[in-house]
């Protein structure tokens, strides 16, 4: 095994600015060749732009990255492959209708000019594969593999340029638990052989079970770099959810009243980019705010959409007002009075080039007082969008104005106030915060504690563990399409809830690893 | 399944070429600006397609001269001859309604988020439609009987636009696809009627055509002397209804929210599969008109070749109309113009009547290179 005096790579004060921003601050990172270096952070903490500029996708605005004892400029993902850097992406970034031979070749020196050599290319994966012990069918469409064979032949794509540095971008996100065994193998089997691998995760068990040194990333900053035997899930969970100290927002006691949406054992299917969900049950009453706290893409869309009749439950029921809605179609659960507040506003829940009154009028379009058999009344419609552009001072020039002219802040106002406008007693909202700027936040946060004062229930769903310890009154974790735990906001610390999060504390309150 | 269709939306919108997918401005505007940038898109919408018109005409004349003719001269003679008489306004008015018509089925569909490329074949399946009600009815008043073959028309014509938007959203098949395989199949199945169990068994003429349709059934004459026709005012009047249904309806307020963003418009709970088939069955119904139109108003009976490429044409005329209603309409009118005085052009000036197709080409050419910069700075 490869010895850890100097390191193998070396990046000095990375800096990378997006518009609005600071995705990479100042962030040190060492890598020695023989061991896995966990990156371990919350989304948007800054770990895959880092990788991405290792491997030559961005140019950082400052700092150097020194390979092999020497310093380099990456340009390209072709250059990082031919210094040895390679990454398996998350998305695999394989070509569904070819054959895994044809996707090993693509982005490869071609050796014959413009004609390829099918029965060499299936040769080199024969080969390939047979070196490695990960054995592929070189014939078949990478399609039809499982997530599990397509990241194999991610890897065997990788592993055939002989790299020396493997970044994996969070790999166990698309995994069963077999294969993500399987892929722990395999990754400890390339360090013995004297490879470095980096490997991105917010998984605290994986990087406690598979890393030897872990850094900890929150927003753009290396926070410490600790050696995985010194350290305990605990710390981890603190230094990755941190922020001990939270904002307080007044909020009156919680006096809720009789239960509003009753969500029993459902199951869903799931789908490509998609979680199955298991056996949740929530129960959300009057006036009261539940939360749902989990890492992105462990249900939480998944949840909202199966309340919203969006998605369809194979098995369980959803009351809502004591009205079985289970299989109910999404116009006529909204006319129950279901406010549903989307993740990812822009793209979900807003028409971008169309205007103001266009998506103020969303959903109360139908019928009284907007319209009379199926005709819009224009001059309802007129009262009713300067009605809500007054109340909810979004700030548009007029009503014909193009929504993608209003700000992010602004946006959320105006879907805020379109949902709010109707007759309610649920309120579904999903990362209803995310991307927006102070003022713009604290609005949100009060409209919707101004819903709960009002008696209505509201479904939080959200990624910021900080907004959901403020806002709720109780806290129902996700992980991976599981309800995972459930508690009093009052009486819970983040740190625990952290660990919920990341998959180590059990339901039971039994830990998966023993720190 | 979903899956596919969720595919084949991205597909279409990739052949969209419109701007709607490209950069988000992001931060809110000064009221006093955003109201000037509304008033300058707006400029922009009316000044796009005059700019294309007159780089077209510009090329074309330079071709012109180049064949040895004075492009003033033939220029005068183009107006001259479309607009500069009555029987010139008159035949360029035949030309345009049955654009118009298409056309505005187009602009429908591409509104709901659905390439229609079938107008072709719901034109033949609309005049097969009107023929048969112009025909097999019993007599009956002309306020009864026109009616009911227009009706008929837009019968036929949404049947097979339906159909395309039922395979679209049923079996999650690329409209594109469909609807141009689908205009085969209709062309052959009016073909096959005209040359057998339609045909005008009278002996008489040897071209495979039926009958003539019954006066009751005939669109009149608006223009004595001329062909223009009543199809013309029967546009005006669907036009308004067409702007009226996708602008203040609750119906209409789905399809567009369906095509500007599928996404949010099932978030909003509005069902896109349905959309798809209702546009597409609207849009065809549209087109179906245009070959009611050609039936009951210029040929009087139905004929192999009764649309001449309007179906294929009117894609451009919706492009060129901005795809809404109102421009639709004028943009029908001027490739009615193009069409009547590239043919007073040949005639007067003996100008190739293609450049009717170099006209129409220069235009369309023009308005993808100016979307294609646009897109490059954005």
């Amino acid at each position: 095994m490869a010895n850890s005096e100097s390191p193998v790579l070396m990046m000095q004060g990375i800096c990378k600015r997006f518009p609005g921003v600071v995705a990479n601050d100042n962030v040190n990172l060492e890598v020695r060749a023989g061991e896995i270096h966990a990156l371990l952070g919350e989304n948007g903490a800054g770990k895959t732009t880092l990788m991405s500029i290792l491997c030559g996708l961005y140019q950082p605005d400052s700092g150097t990255i020194v390979w092999k004892g020497h310093p380099v400029r990456i340009a390209s993902p072709r250059q990082a492959a031919a210094l040895g850097i390679g990454m398996v992406h998350q998305d695999f970034k394989l070509v569904q209708r070819m054959t895994v031979a044809e996707n090993m070749m693509l982005g490869r020196p071609a050796p014959h000019g413009p004609f390829i050599d099918m029965r060499e290319s299936i040769l080199t994966v024969e080969h390939v594969s047979a070196e490695l012990g990960l054995p592929i069918d070189p014939r078949i469409q990478v399609g039809q593999l499982s997530a599990g064979m397509q990241q194999r032949v991610a890897i065997l794509k990788v592993l055939s340029g002989s790299p020396d540095l493997i970044i994996f971008d969070e790999p166990t996100s698309v995994l069963t638990p077999l294969e993500v065994e399987n892929l722990f193998k395999m990754m400890q089997s390339m360090v013995a052989n004297g490879k470095a691998i980096c490997f991105i995760t917010h998984k605290l068990e994986e990087v406690m079970s598979v890393a030897k040194v872990v850094t900890v990333l929150r927003d753009g900053k290396v926070l410490d770099t600790l050696e995985t035997k010194q350290t305990s899930p605990r710390e981890l969970a603190r230094l990755m959810v941190g922020r001990e100290v939270l904002f307080s927002v007044k909020k009156d006691p919680c006096k809720s009243g009789d239960s509003t949406l009753e969500v029993q054992h459902i199951n869903t299917a799931g789908g490509p980019g998609q979680r199955e969900l298991h056996d949740i049950s929530l129960q959300v009453c009057q006036g009261e705010i539940l939360g749902i706290a989990g890492i992105s893409g462990n249900g939480q869309n998944e949840i909202a959409e199966a309340i919203t009749g969006l998605r369809p439950i194979l098995s369980g029921h959803i009351k809502i007002d004591g009205v079985e809605t289970t299989k109910w179609h999404p116009r006529k659960i909204t006319e129950l009075g279901v406010a549903y507040i989307p993740d990812k506003i822009r793209q979900n829940a807003v028409f971008l080039d169309l205007d103001i009154t266009h998506n103020a009028i969303a959903k109360s379009h139908r019928g009284a007082p907007l319209a009379t058999r199926g005709i819009f009344r224009m001059d309802a419609i007129k009262n009713h969008v300067q009605k809500l552009i007054n109340e909810y001072q979004v700030h548009v020039a007029s009503p014909k104005t193009l929504a993608r002219q209003l700000s992010g802040g602004h946006l959320q106002r105006l879907v805020l106030a379109r949902e709010s406008s109707r007759e309610l007693s649920l309120i579904i909202a999903v990362n209803p915060t995310a991307g927006l700027d102070v003022g713009a936040t604290e609005y949100v946060r009060a409209q919707l504690l101004n819903q709960r004062k009002l008696g209505r229930a509201i479904l939080l769903i959200s990624a910021d563990l900080d907004e959901l310890l403020t806002m709720s009154d109780r806290i129902a974790v996700l992980f991976s399409g599981r309800i995972v735990g459930s508690l009093d906001s009052a009486n819970s610390n983040p740190e625990e809830i952290g660990l919920m999060m990341g998959g180590t504390l059990r339901p039971d309150g039994k830990k998966a690893y023993a720190a | 399944m979903r899956h596919d269709v969720e595919n084949n939306e991205s597909m279409v919108k990739q052949v969209a070429s419109d701007p709607r997918s490209d950069s988000v401005r992001p931060g809110s505007k000064h009221p006093k600006e955003a109201f000037k940038s509304v008033f300058l898109r707006a400029l922009e919408t009316i000044g796009r397609p005059l700019v294309s018109i007159l780089i077209a005409f510009i090329v074309a004349g330079i071709l012109i001269a180049l064949t040895g003719i004075n492009p003033f001269a033939a220029f005068f003679q183009f107006f001259q001859g479309s607009l500069g008489s009555k029987n010139g306004i008159a035949e360029t008015l035949v030309r345009a309604t049955p654009l118009a018509f298409a056309a505005l089925g187009v602009a429908v569909a591409y509104r709901a988020g659905v390439w229609n490329i079938g107008a072709e074949g719901q034109i033949f399946m609309g005049a097969l439609g009107a023929t048969m009600a112009g025909l097999y009815l019993p007599p009956m008043p002309l306020l009864v009987h026109l009616p009911l073959v227009l009706l008929c028309g837009f019968a036929g014509g949404a049947i097979w636009g339906g159909l395309a938007g039922i395979f679209k959203a049923r079996f999650g098949a690329n409209e594109i696809i469909v609807t141009i395989m689908m205009n085969y199949i209709a062309i052959f199945i009016v073909s096959f009627l005209v040359t057998g169990p339609m045909k005008d068994a009278s002996g008489m003429i040897p071209q495979p055509q039926t009958v003539e349709l019954p006066a009751s059934a005939l669109l009149p004459v608006i223009i004595s002397g001329t062909r223009a026709h009543a199809g013309t005012i029967v546009l005006i009047g669907v036009v308004a209804f067409v702007w009226f249904f996708m602008y203040r309806t609750s119906t209409g307020y789905e399809l567009r929210s369906a095509g500007a963003n599928p996404d949010a418009a099932r978030h909003i709970g509005i069902n896109v599969l349905n959309t798809v088939v209702i546009a597409m069955a609207i849009s065809g119904g549209l087109a179906g008109l245009a070959g009611a139109n050609e039936v009951s108003g210029v040929q009087h009976l139905l004929t192999q070749d009764i649309s001449s490429n309007y179906g294929y044409l009117s894609i451009a005329v919706a492009l060129l109309g901005g795809l809404n209603p109102l421009g639709v309409l004028l943009s029908s009118i001027f490739f009615g113009v193009v069409y009547v005085g590239s043919e007073s052009m040949q005639r007067a000036m003996n100008v190739p009547v293609e450049m009717v197709y170099i006209i129409q080409g220069l235009v369309i050419v023009a308005m993808l290179l100016r979307q294609l910069g646009q897109r490059r700075k954005g």
